[in-house]
């Protein structure tokens, strides 16, 4: 329902800490929020090519989970519209200029008897 | 134009600003300050959308809540709860934790000074059953959304009508959604699968069945078998999620309906809803003597949202519009309820005229 707004079309950067990669911000595709152990997967395609959830980690408000941790955070939200960071790593660095951003987004909706979330995919370009 | 006496009241569900707080446009105070300024005294919140930090609520939010309500002249009146019976990957929760979760959502309503709370589609009888005596404590009433494809004869309504009949609590209720009186197709969904590429003579096949009131239930098959993708089958299935009943299908239950979630896909530019005939559902709650609430729930944002400018505010204005119409009243603005004494703000459940003997019967 809210598909198109996942990829937010600021925010996207390279990572600061020395490794190599970046960060994309996120939105949730619901109309609420939901605790994380109900968000099932944030899967990113960058230009084509699939980062592995275990090269992912997921940021809400200051907090930062790796996907193997969230099916047990059930005390952390992601809040409505709330833009998470959404950090990968790849073996090289992020060219500059622009990179094609893809993200599934699969929730765990207890009244639907089929996944929630949605996808979304924009050409984004990169924060000097 | 005069309508019989009533004294139904009329307000809105900031669900329906849902596109604008989601983006950040619209604040929660902005939400509430817009729903007053066309005469909508009562608002309805989703606390797990509208509150950051939920389940916790800060005494801060609390305070800003009440200090709006009395800025702009408005009543919180219903919380809406959901039941994350998925909320661990590998195992249910426990009936003790199903309730337990609606006790912590009747403690939020209470905070907020709502006196109805929402019970979602997907609550097992047996959760409203227990918690009932906890809401009952509390001066909280449970309502069922009775939400489409769900009717009044469906086994799983009529499993809750069970359990509200025999146990008789004052305390639990239904509380109908007006998308289960969807008579014709609303055009914003098939519009929006035409922009999504679905095949124009298979959405004219899916929108003429529905409109017919015929046989939705093989659509997604012929859909299928006429060479459909998977636009047209989400069309088709639409058609199978949307029902339409009889309106008049509420008057043998209007005893226990406390609150109406008005639904809306579309205010046209002659502010009638496309799909939804509310020129014939107020006059059977009028009839019904409902004293509630109606209140608004736009939800066509996520249909036009791809092509179009949203602006959630102006559909509201033009169902407020339209309901001040339908209730009688001279002006945009409310006026005060002709008969009877509507309860006092914050009056426990049990004191309007109509929920004497709700459950009971």
């Amino acid at each position: 329902m809210f598909d198109q707004y996942i990829v937010c079309e600021e925010g996207f950067r390279p990572l600061e800490d020395g490794r190599t990669g970046g960060v994309v911000e996120v939105r949730m595709p619901y109309y609420r929020g939901l605790a994380l152990s109900m968000v099932e997967a944030v899967d990113l395609v960058l230009d084509g090519q699939p980062v592995p959830p275990s090269r992912t980690t997921l940021t809400v408000h200051g907090n930062t989970y790796t996907f193997d941790q969230l099916p047990r955070t059930t005390d952390d939200r992601w809040e409505m519209g709330e833009r998470a960071q959404l950090a990968f790593e790849t073996d090289e660095p992020l060219g500059p200029g622009e990179h094609d951003v893809a993200v599934a987004v699969r929730l765990r909706i207890s009244y639907m008897p089929v996944p929630g979330g949605g996808r979304d995919s924009k050409r984004l370009t990169l924060a000097a | 134009m005069t309508a019989p006496a009533h004294s139904i009241k009329r307000g809105v569900s900031l669900y329906s600003f849902q596109e604008e707080y989601f983006l950040r446009t619209l604040s929660v105070e902005d939400c509430i300050r817009e729903a007053a300024a066309f005469g909508a005294r009562g608002i309805e919140l989703i606390p797990e959308q509208m509150i950051p930090g939920f389940p916790r609520v800060s005494d801060e939010f609390v305070d800003s809540w009440f200090s709006w309500m009395e800025k702009y002249g408005t009543t919180p009146v219903a919380t809406d709860l959901f039941l994350d019976t998925k909320r661990y990957p590998d195992r249910w929760l426990t009936l003790e934790e199903q309730v337990a979760s609606f006790h912590r959502d009747i403690d939020i309503a209470v905070r907020l000074g709502a006196r109805v709370v929402r019970a979602i589609i997907n609550t097992p009888p047996e959760v409203m059953e227990a918690a009932a005596p906890y809401a009952e404590d509390r001066g909280v009433r449970l309502l069922l959304e009775v939400h489409a494809p769900f009717h009044y004869e469906h086994p799983w309504i009529l499993q809750h009508l069970e359990v509200m009949h025999r146990t008789g609590s004052p305390a639990l209720g239904l509380m109908p959604d007006m998308g289960t009186f969807v008579e014709r197709f609303p055009r914003v969904v098939s519009e929006r699968a035409l922009r999504d590429g679905a095949k124009p003579e298979l959405v004219d096949l899916i929108v003429r069945t529905y409109d017919d009131h015929g046989d939705t239930h093989a659509l997604m098959d012929v859909v299928n078998y006429r060479g459909g993708g998977p636009v047209d089958f989400g069309l088709a299935r639409q058609a199978t999620h949307y029902i339409w009943t009889e309106p008049k299908s509420m008057l043998e239950h209007m005893a226990l309906i406390g609150h109406i979630q008005a639904k809306f896909y579309e205010m046209t530019d002659d502010e009638v809803e496309y799909s939804i005939p509310y020129d014939r559902i107020v006059p059977v709650l009028v009839e019904g003597g409902f004293d509630g609430y109606l209140s608004s729930e736009y939800e066509g944002n996520r249909h036009i949202q791809d092509a179009f400018p949203v602006d959630s505010v102006e559909q509201v204005r033009r169902q407020h519009t339209m309901f001040a119409r339908l209730l009688g009243e001279s002006s945009g603005e409310q006026q005060d309820p002709v008969l009877p004494t509507p309860p006092a703000v914050g009056a426990g459940p049990g004191t309007g005229p109509q929920t004497t003997g709700t459950g009971s019967y």
